[in-house]
């Protein structure tokens, strides 16, 4: 009995969760054309998103390539197939591991930074103060935050693409694999179906991060308690979020045998 | 002239708890009403009811030709917010925004004003009015509990606002700062013609600013009155919360 009622619990408070996620993305999108929100702030979350970002994706995306290749190499010229390393190496990286790194490190840095602030600003009677202007918090608060992570997404995972195919053939080169072959294998495995794909995933992602910490951010819980709790359920159901997420969007983009 | 804000039978509970039970208030036009009571009586949640921050579970607000209800969606309170001015126990200054910002924020956002040169002057001049001209650009985290204090206030009121709520304005302020503050709100709602409630705990705050005092009492206004009438009160509410406030002070004394 006890653990039916647990299970109960844990149940009810997913699905709460997810619900109140659903309806903070939804008047932050629902604002974006109809609400009051501040243009200075979203180019601070811009910036913040971003800029701030490129340096950790750029290393995390730089080893994840190089990785890619140490992993790959040995057995594409085992198997004679070493004109086809550059291809899957840039196929790894912009289907998958780009969206989902660049997903899951930007998860860390700024839906933890984003939920931190919020959650002490409903501390702080910060977000009341917001309603006696006659501002809708979720809106004036969640809109820059979700147009930051919409566009700078897809942006640090173009970053990522470049980085990681630039990290994955700078180890094959050193162990002899020629440049050219590397580049043409490139051009022949890889469509832009595969770049739009993955674009469209990093921009998912950006949303599901805003969503996630933007949500967890409103919910926080009095004291200091209430706003570390906060920030750590932001990580967590971000980068849970963005893990099936990828799982339904890598099926529905490209799932199944193509002749 | 009918009051800023009426209460009418309000109910509010949290988690099963009756925090607010079939309480009744009014805020005449022009008068400072303080709102006072030992911790946790109720006094910031009547204040955020009546700010409409804080819907009623029973019972009905009129809020300057608002009514407020149970039913009432948030959407609905808009506009009516943004005739308020709230001074919140801590400040709620926004962190990433320096004093000048946070002093234009009403302004742009509540009157809507665009022309940068008109929302400069409005605040300068809202800043010389607390006494504070050279703090426009510092941030929040760079001021001390007072001055905090005085931004508030002068956020609070910058937009000309119709009804002034404070809560617990002099909490944690020493007393040479705290009568500063009082001087500050009796001289401002004096000048500007604000009504203003004011929710606090400092009696000697009360009954140098209010024109009207209510003594809340676990949810309930237990007793309503003005200043000489305190005094004079024989009501055991009144006489348990001042002689509480007192007995603190001299105890300590003898101690010495």
């Amino acid at each position: 009995m006890n653990l039916l009622s647990w299970i109960g619990r844990q149940a009810i408070e997913l699905f709460s969760t997810l619900g109140f996620f659903f309806i903070v993305g939804l008047k932050a999108f629902t604002g974006i054309f109809s609400g009051t929100w501040s243009r200075e702030d979203l180019f601070e979350q811009l910036e913040r998103v971003g800029v701030g970002s490129v340096l950790v994706v750029s290393i995390t995306s730089a080893f994840t390539g190089m990785v890619l290749a140490v992993q790959t190499l040995d057995q594409f010229v085992r198997f004679g197939a070493t004109g086809y390393i550059g291809g899957v190496i840039a196929l790894s990286m912009v289907r998958e591991m780009s969206p989902v790194l660049t997903g899951l490190v930007v998860s860390g840095r700024i839906g933890a930074a984003m939920a931190a602030e919020i959650g002490s600003m409903k501390v702080t009677e910060q977000i009341d103060a917001l309603r006696t202007f006659g501002l809708d918090p979720h809106v004036f608060v969640g809109v820059p935050r979700l147009l930051a992570g919409l566009v700078m997404l897809p942006v640090l995972t173009l970053f990522s693409f470049v980085i990681g195919i630039t990290g994955g053939f700078l180890y094959v080169a050193a162990h002899g694999v020629n440049a050219h072959l590397f580049r043409r294998s490139v051009e022949a495995l890889l469509a832009p179906s595969d770049i739009y794909g993955g674009l469209l995933k990093a921009a998912v992602f950006g949303v599901l991060i805003v969503v996630s910490a933007c949500g967890q951010g409103f919910m926080a819980g009095q004291g200091a308690r209430g706003v570390g709790t906060a920030t750590t359920k932001a990580v967590v159901w971000g980068n849970m979020l963005i893990l099936v997420f990828n799982y339904v969007l890598s099926s529905l983009l490209f799932g199944g045998i193509k002749g | 002239m009918d009051p800023v804000m009426r209460m009418q039978g309000v109910s509010v509970s949290f988690d099963g708890r009756e925090v607010i039970g079939g309480m009744d208030m009014t805020l005449p036009v022009g008068e400072i009403t303080c709102l006072m009571g030992p911790s946790g009586c109720g006094k910031t949640t009547a204040l955020k009811l009546a700010s409409g921050l804080l819907k009623p579970d029973k019972g009905r607000i009129e809020l300057l030709g608002k009514v407020i209800g149970p039913e009432t969606q948030e959407d609905e309170l808009v506009e009516v917010r943004k005739e308020l001015g709230v001074v919140f126990q801590g400040g709620a200054l926004f962190d990433s925004l320096s004093v000048g910002q946070n002093i234009a924020f009403p302004l742009k956002y509540c009157r809507e004003i665009e022309d940068p040169e008109s929302i400069s002057k409005m605040v300068l001049d809202m800043l010389e009015h607390v006494e504070l001209e050279d703090v426009r650009d510092k941030y929040p985290a760079m001021l001390s509990g007072g001055m905090r204090k005085r931004v508030a206030i002068a956020r609070s009121l910058v937009h000309s606002p119709s009804l002034l709520l404070l809560d617990e304005p002099t909490t944690g302020l020493d007393p040479v700062t705290a009568r500063h503050i009082d001087q500050l709100v009796v001289d401002l709602c004096g000048e500007f013609g604000f009504t203003a409630l004011v929710v606090t705990h400092d009696i000697v705050s009360a009954l140098g600013i209010g024109d009207t005092l209510l003594l809340m009492h676990e949810g309930r206004i237990a007793w309503r009155g003005i200043p000489v009438e305190w005094e004079r009160s024989d009501h055991p509410m009144v006489k348990s919360f001042a002689q509480g406030m007192v007995s603190v002070g001299r105890t300590g004394g003898e101690k010495m």
